[in-house]
């Protein structure tokens, strides 16, 4: 689904990434750890296609299409979903109609039928129960005034809506009690198929007791320098990130 | 040096000339009604006017505005009713379908009886200001030219100076007007540029309630200016709200004034809408003069092009307790222009005062630009009063987030320069004209509108 080649990003002129190599197929969980400053949410960032993250080299490739060649909303329309770590407010726009215009413009660009009202709300009333939200927030202006768990909760549930081939979680488990992790966790576990991909990217191996990984990734100073199964986050919960760097720098 | 400000001199005392003419024109043809009181109303407008001739950039209130365009056509004033072929179907476009409520047709500022539709009242008046000046002299004579006197400016004397017809609208004490009264100000015509000056009286009695729209259109091919210009006296404890929607086309010029005059406890809402126009000036002026009173001041500017919108306001607070709060916003593209100049007063003995007002502009456009001015002058010491301007693009931030989730990018735009203008609708309290104004709103912002399914 996913092959990352050789990805070189920076930043202002500061190099961020400096060579990932990562392949994700249909049906897999991968977790992308690492200290802070090591480059995670710079890589969900430019997967999502942020303009501020200039790709210097390397290739990322996306059900057979050059992903870096696509605008962020073609990305989306073409399957691929970022949970924000700080979700945007947005004012003056209701939760429900942000999600329409999602909806209907990602079914647009696929050549599907537009949505009517009726079948629209049956669809968010179905995912709200999937992420527990309450029905009142479909009339609340964008995140506006929420709280920092009701945030994430609001990303899980257009992820939820939006149904992307490969989800990519930036951080989402960072200021959410136990409770609402669980949720957020449960949410997305009940959205995982055999035809679907998500990147969990996170600093702690909390997240991962509830959503289980295929594969690990531990990233430092822009490298992948260790990659595992799901016993690899056990071992960084214990060990920290400190031995990985080292070792790092002394095969570099 | 010297001898072109000679030549400039003399064009722009060409332009006062034609004005001049004009009013002896139009006196000649008045027929005797130079005896009455209103009259010498009209006088003191025209001689007023002569001596301030059209304000210049180099004066303070037009520094931003520069008017000259207008000032170099000779418009021809309007002094006789004529519809032209206009009819009920040619207009209808312009009545906020669905809405139940008084409508006054003014073609060119005068009122037309055939395209109105006044379902009989008992508890109010409502007529043509022509009218009126037969049937209710006393009350005209007691309230009209009372606050805009023609001495603010050479537009409201050049108004005062043609005061001829309008709306008048009369409510008494108690009484409560159910359905909204639309005075309908179209303006029309193919061969000479023309000059339309309805001027509006509105008269809300103790503890009365009235809704009053006004709205500015045009159907004209031709280059015109509207000068209107309406006195609100608002009685103690009385409710009005005034709509105001300017959607006149490219060639129109348009400088309204409206005058709140508000006694205790009475409350105002006014929204000002400008959507047309390629010049636009508006004076939105309220006289806090008693105890107790809230003002509520709203203003939502939309230009592109070359389009120029300047709102003026000013709030007097000349006693204590009272209330106001503005909230004035503009979203420019192209290259167009928007001016922003808010007065508030705070009397020495208007302790208590509770003033807010709030200018933002959104800038969609590196060419548009944005002349913000608050002007805060208080006296009293014991009052709360704030202010703030900002000027700024669409969030690059929410931009991305909309992107992100599938919206594209000019459809995101879209949607958030809908969003920005969206709260200064929802303060319109009248259903249909509200939803008129959402409707035009995302008709010009088209892409948003097509995700979401609005009809």
């Amino acid at each position: 689904m996913l092959e990352v080649k050789n990805l070189h990003a920076s930043v202002k002129g500061n190099e961020i990434l400096r060579g990932i190599d990562l392949k994700v197929k249909a049906g897999e969980v991968h977790a992308i750890m690492g200290p802070n400053g090591s480059g995670k949410s710079t890589l969900a960032q430019v997967l999502a296609g942020r303009e501020a993250y200039e790709v210097t080299d390397g290739e990322v490739h996306y059900e057979g299409k050059n992903l870096l060649d696509l605008a962020p909303e073609e990305r989306a329309c073409e399957g691929v979903f970022l949970a924000f770590q700080y979700p945007v407010e947005i004012p003056g726009v209701t939760n429900n109609y942000f999600l329409k215009a999602a909806l209907n413009s990602i079914r647009k660009y696929r050549g599907q039928e537009q949505l009517d009202a009726m079948e629209f709300l049956k669809l968010v009333k179905e995912k709200l129960n999937v992420i527990e939200l309450d029905q009142s927030l479909l009339n609340r202006p964008v995140n506006e005034g929420f709280s920092g768990g009701e945030k994430k909760r609001n990303e899980i549930f257009q992820m939820a809506v939006i149904e992307p081939k490969l989800a990519i979680l930036d951080e989402t488990d960072s200021g959410l009690d136990i409770d609402a992790l669980r949720i957020v966790a449960d949410g997305v576990n009940k959205l995982r198929s055999k035809d679907n991909a998500t990147i969990v990217v996170t600093h702690y191996q909390r997240l991962l007791n509830y959503i289980v990984p295929d594969f690990v990734h531990v990233l430092v100073d822009g490298r992948i320098v260790k990659s595992g199964g799901k016993e690899l986050a056990l071992v960084l919960e214990e060990k920290g990130y400190d031995w990985l760097r080292e070792e790092a720098e002394v095969n570099a | 040096m010297h001898r072109i400000a000679e030549i400039m001199t003399r064009v722009v005392d060409k332009n006062i000339e034609w004005y001049l003419s004009s009013f002896k024109d139009f006196e000649r043809g008045l027929n005797g009604e130079s005896r009455q009181p209103i009259h010498r109303l009209r006088r003191s407008g025209i001689e007023r006017f002569a001596e301030l001739g059209f304000p210049t950039n180099k004066h303070e209130e037009w520094r931003f505005t520069n008017i000259a365009p207008l000032t170099k056509i000779q418009f021809k004033p309007v002094t006789r009713p004529y519809a032209g072929n206009l009819t009920a179907s040619s207009i209808e476009q312009f009545t906020f379908g669905g809405l139940n409520c008084h409508t006054l047709v003014f073609v060119n500022g005068h009122f037309i009886w055939d395209l109105s539709s006044i379902s009989a009242p008992n508890n109010f008046k409502v007529n043509s200001l022509a009218s009126a000046m037969r049937t209710d002299g006393d009350l005209l004579n007691e309230h009209l030219g009372k606050f805009i006197k023609g001495d603010e400016n050479a537009f409201t004397a050049l108004n005062t100076g043609f005061l001829q017809d309008g709306a008048f609208v009369y409510v008494p004490d108690g009484s409560v007007v159910e359905e909204p009264i639309h005075l309908l100000f179209v303006s029309t015509g193919d061969d000479i540029s023309f000059l339309s000056m309805p001027r509006n009286l509105i008269v809300a009695g103790r503890n009365s309630r009235v809704s009053i729209i006004e709205s500015y259109v045009s159907l004209a091919s031709v280059p015109y200016l509207t000068n209107t210009a309406t006195e609100m006296v608002v009685g103690e404890g009385a409710v009005i709200e005034h709509d105001k929607f300017q959607d006149e086309n490219l060639n129109a010029f348009h400088i309204g004034t409206t005058h709140f005059q508000q006694a205790a406890r009475s409350k105002v809402v006014s929204n000002s809408i400008a959507l047309g126009g390629s010049i636009v000036r508006n004076n939105v002026t309220a006289v806090l003069a008693a105890e107790g009173i809230e003002c509520t001041l709203n203003g939502l500017s939309l230009a592109t092009g070359q389009q120029l919108i300047d709102n003026h306001t000013a709030i007097d607070h000349a006693s204590a307790n009272c209330l106001s709060h503005e909230l004035y916003k503009s979203i420019l593209d192209g290259k167009s222009r928007g001016v922003f100049n808010g007065k508030i007063f705070v009397r020495k003995d208007a302790q208590k005062t509770d003033a807010k007002q709030t200018n933002k502009t959104l800038l969609l456009s590196d060419e548009a630009t944005m002349d913000t001015k608050p002007q805060l002058e208080i006296f009293a010491d014991d009052v709360k009063c704030t202010h703030g301007a900002t000027v700024g693009q669409l969030d690059e931030e929410q931009v991305f987030y909309l992107r992100s989730r599938g919206v594209m990018l000019d459809a995101a735009r879209d949607i958030l320069t809908y969003a920005f203008a969206s709260d200064v609708v929802h303060r319109i309290h009248i259903e249909p004209l509200r939803e008129q104004l959402d409707g035009i709103l995302h008709n010009r912002l088209r892409k948003g509108r097509e995700l979401v399914g609005v009809e």
